[in-house]
């Protein structure tokens, strides 16, 4: 017997406790079933290209802090290194391996919070996310030794960093490195053969290798599908063609392989940062750059891997204080592309761990 | 003899509960005045030990200001909501919105008529004592379908959907399951289930004891089968249109839901207010709190289930293991009914294991799509 | 290291295999006629050898006479890359071919381009504003944009 059903619209979203932000989907339900799916986004929009063209290239740097604001740190890398591009500044190496590890420990925290609330999506009642939030306090109590700020940290500068890290900050570190390990193993026991994880989550919004390329994915979701490309390894910027570290990747392409993703990578975060740490030389953090970068006519690109993705900065100068052009390439957005495939046909609560498991930050879909 | 308890006639049993404390209004005004302060306060002490306890397990706190260990917490909680403004959709229907709250909460309050907090010490002695809770149970889902189809909001309609096919569904293993019980102590009558478990039941129904353990958890909304308010989902579920008073009596049905099938599972499986030294209340008391926080435990620990494997774990899991033990169950009363109980117990605590393993090896939960 | 194609060598190429499509090119990047876009991405994405399978970014530049298109591609299999560049003329119905229909990635970027700076993309799927609302007047990114 078949029964009539007639599908009906609900906004999921913008105000949704998992929506991540401020963003909107647009179901059309059968039942329970997704016919149609429409992303909606800007509710978070500020202008900040055009914003950026209005300042000057040192005083967009806290701009960056806005974007991905769950991996300040990796924005400020990645933005200061298209003006160093742009500009020929060059940075000490003390600075290249500090970025290092405060883009890794960044990642490592931004993960956290991307694996929490997946869980948290999931309907795990909190508990992942409050224990990943523990973990991911002490990394903003480390960042927060470096620049007194604890979310949007404007720490990193052209040709180096703003100021040297304190003395206490090395052992500080030291520390987290040595229970990191045990926290990331005790999350695995938790979670990861937990039966109902695995139900919800393994094979359920496959995003296949063929179609993450097309779609520009990149980060966890085009790793998880199989895919093994990370720009740390395939176009190695600062100082992490000396490091040894591994690309972990999905087989599948599954929610469950995006998570799984996330968690190998920290545990490789976790080996980078040991081994910056100890070839970390001394010297100076910054080289001499003027207050007002003028950097000659011309443009500049430079990407970094940031948590979520292939995060590139596109500068256009024209030789005055501020760029003429300042374009973000924002990886939340574009994985979110095949959204609306990976979601059709799926039920609602499936429909809201595959957007978990996406792992977009709004501030940096939107600008 | 003949005996009339209650204006109900009483077949001879082994022994006749104290008429406690006599006469029949007495008796009632007492019953109804304990049974609201029971439920009241436990309720209190349920959301704050729920909170307590969820924050221990997250490695928090929890409400820790008022009163001392945040133990007023539950009075601040229940002034705020009740001086919040009741806000009520404008395309609401607002007889059945109104309405809701209140057919979802008494049903909860009902449950308690029958269960006994010492021997006799009950409101009404039911001879269909567990039939009248698996009957009375079933009504609050009439309030939450209202309250999703009242307020007009799709996601309330939908977590009234979920909860009415997950009431429907579970209720069927949890009934087989309650019956094994009965078969075992030859009566419905709340009083003398509890007077016959001389061993509590859990050590003879280990089965039965979870069937009914997470078939109750189904059908009353906690984790993992929180889905008709999912809060990742569908933000509130069937109470999403729900504000100041309306709220919290539905939050009140919550807890209330909560304690009733603690107390039932306590009264079936644990001796409900038998016990060694402390007095009876006491007991039941305990055993309704430990009860309740193996469901704060699971809340904690587990994440949610999708609604085709709520179903599929109703009627391909649950089900048949209910039948089977009630089966067994059934040959071990009609064929064996002197054995000793140790043996007896041996014996079950094997099959379930052996079942449990068998279905978790035939059946998966699903992994990716389910067509329905 | 992602290896830098020499766009002069692919612009060459690309003039060989569509005569025409070069405006110019330097060590850069080269420029790109818009009429040709879509034949010569789908060539810069099939030839072997090339396999540009993966379309970095797209954005655009308010040059005021004329907005400048930038695509950057990357070959995952090779692991190299290449820029080009497309001009699109006049200030009130600039538009440049889509190229969703080659790399879907371009899908969310090309709306935004036409959302901030008013490039028409012909033979776009879904072309709306996606920051701004519908209704919105103007192009926020847009050189002579007053707020």
């Amino acid at each position: 017997m078949t029964l009539k059903t007639e599908p009906f619209v609900v906004n999921i979203g913008p105000q949704h406790p998992s929506t991540h932000g401020v963003f909107r989907l647009r179901t059309t339900l059968d039942g329970e079933v997704i016919v149609d799916v429409e992303p909606i986004f800007g509710y978070l929009h500020r202008g900040i290209e055009k914003l950026a063209e209005e300042r000057t290239y040192g005083g967009i740097i806290p701009l960056t802090d806005r974007l991905d604001y769950l991996a300040s740190m990796s924005n400020n890398m990645g933005y200061c290194m298209a003006v160093e591009k742009l500009a020929g500044i060059e940075v000490p190496e003390r600075a290249e391996y500090l970025r290092v590890i405060l883009a890794e420990l960044q990642r490592i925290a931004s993960h956290l919070i991307g694996v929490g609330a997946f869980f948290n999506d999931l309907g795990a009642m909190m508990t992942p996310i409050v224990y990943m939030i523990r973990e991911r306090e002490k990394i903003v109590d480390l960042f927060e030794m470096l620049c007194g700020q604890r979310l949007t940290y404007n720490f990193m500068r052209f040709g180096g960093l703003s100021q040297d890290i304190p003395e206490e900050f090395l052992p500080a570190l030291r520390k987290f490195l040595d229970q990191m390990p045990r926290f990331i193993d005790e999350y695995d026991q938790l979670l990861m053969d937990n039966e109902i994880v695995l139900a919800r989550s393994k094979d359920v919004g496959v995003l296949p290798a063929e179609t993450a390329i097309n779609i520009s994915a990149s980060g966890p979701v085009l790793r998880g599908s199989g895919v093994k490309w990370d720009i740390r390894k395939a176009d190695p910027y600062s100082v992490y063609d000396r490091f040894e570290f591994d690309i972990p990747t999905g087989t599948a392409g599954d929610a469950y392989d995006r998570y799984r993703v996330k968690v190998e990578e920290m545990r490789q975060s976790l080996r980078i940062i040991e081994q910056a740490v100890a070839q970390l030389p001394g010297g100076p953090f910054r080289s001499k750059v003027p207050f007002l970068v003028r950097p000659p006519v011309g443009e500049a690109y430079a990407h970094i891997e940031s948590a979520r993705g292939d995060l590139g900065f596109y500068l256009v100068s024209d030789n005055s204080i501020a760029p003429y052009r300042f374009h973000v390439r924002a990886p939340s957005l574009i994985n979110l592309t095949a959204l609306r495939e990976m979601l059709i046909g799926w039920k609602v609560a499936d429909a809201i761990i595959i957007f978990g498991s996406i792992d977009i930050v709004m501030g940096e879909v939107d600008r | 003899m003949n005996i009339v308890y209650h204006g109900i006639a009483v077949p001879d049993m082994k022994q006749l509960p104290p008429d406690w404390p006599g006469g029949f209004f007495w008796h009632w005004l007492v019953f109804t005045v304990i049974i609201f302060t029971f439920v009241f306060t436990l309720v209190m002490a349920f959301t704050w030990v729920e909170r307590r306890g969820l924050g221990r397990m997250q490695s928090r706190l929890g409400p820790n200001r008022a009163g001392p260990f945040g133990i007023l917490q539950p009075v601040a909680d229940a002034i705020k909501v009740l001086l919040k403004e009741d806000i009520v959709p404008s395309r609401s229907d607002r007889i059945v919105h109104w309405l809701a709250p209140v057919v979802a909460f008494f049903p909860a309050l009902l449950i308690f008529a029958v269960v006994p907090f010492q021997n006799g010490a009950l409101l009404a002695d039911l001879d269909i004592g567990i039939l009248y809770v698996v009957a009375i149970s079933s009504v609050s889902t009439v309030g939450i379908f209202m309250a999703g189809w009242g307020s007009s909001n799709k996601f309330s309609l939908l977590g009234a959907m979920r909860n009415v096919a997950a009431v429907v569904s579970y209720e069927m293993p949890l009934v087989l399951a309650v019956i094994g019980v009965v078969l075992i102590a030859g009566s419905l009558s709340m009083n003398q289930i509890v007077l016959a478990q001389d061993i509590p039941l859990i050590l003879l129904q280990p089965l039965g004891f979870l069937i009914v353990f997470i078939a109750g958890c189904a059908e009353i909304n906690r984790s993992p089968f929180d889905l008709m308010e999912a809060d990742s989902e569908i933000v509130a579920g069937f109470h999403t249109e729900y504000s100041g008073m309306k709220f919290a009596m539905f939050y009140l049905v919550e807890y209330a839901e909560a304690l009733a099938l603690s107390a039932i599972i306590a009264t079936l499986f644990l001796g409900g207010w038998r016990g060694p030294v402390l007095p009876p209340w006491l007991w039941l008391v305990i055993k309704v709190f430990a009860v309740f926080f193996l469901m704060v435990w699971t809340r904690t620990t587990l994440p949610r289930i999708r609604i085709d494997q709520l179903m599929a774990l109703a009627w391909k899991f649950l089900f048949p293991l209910a039948l089977i033990n009630l089966a067994i169950t059934g040959l071990q009363v009609v064929a064996w009914p002197d054995a000793l109980p140790w043996t007896m117990i041996i014996v079950n605590f094997a099959i379930a294991a052996v079942l449990i393993v068998l279905w978790s090896r035939l059946f998966k939960v699903g992994w990716g799509r389910v067509e329905v | 290291m992602t290896a830098v194609l020499s766009p002069r060598n692919i612009a060459d190429r690309l003039e060989k295999e569509f005569p025409g499509s070069i405006v110019s090119s330097d060590d850069n990047s080269f420029e790109m006629n818009s009429t040709f876009l879509v034949p010569a991405a789908r060539f810069l994405k099939d030839t072997p050898g090339l396999d540009f399978d993966f379309l970095s970014y797209i954005t655009g530049i308010d040059r005021y006479d004329h907005f400048e298109l930038v695509y950057h591609l990357v070959s995952l299999k090779h692991n190299h890359s290449l820029t080009f560049k497309v001009r699109c003329y006049g200030r009130d119905n600039p538009s440049a071919p889509s190229l969703t229909p080659v790399w879907r990635g371009a899908d969310f970027q090309e709306r935004e381009i036409f959302d901030l700076l008013g490039v028409r993309f012909e033979g776009h799927p879904n072309l709306k504003r996606i920051v701004l609302w519908e209704g919105f007047d103007g192009h926020p990114l847009r050189k002579d944009f007053l707020g």
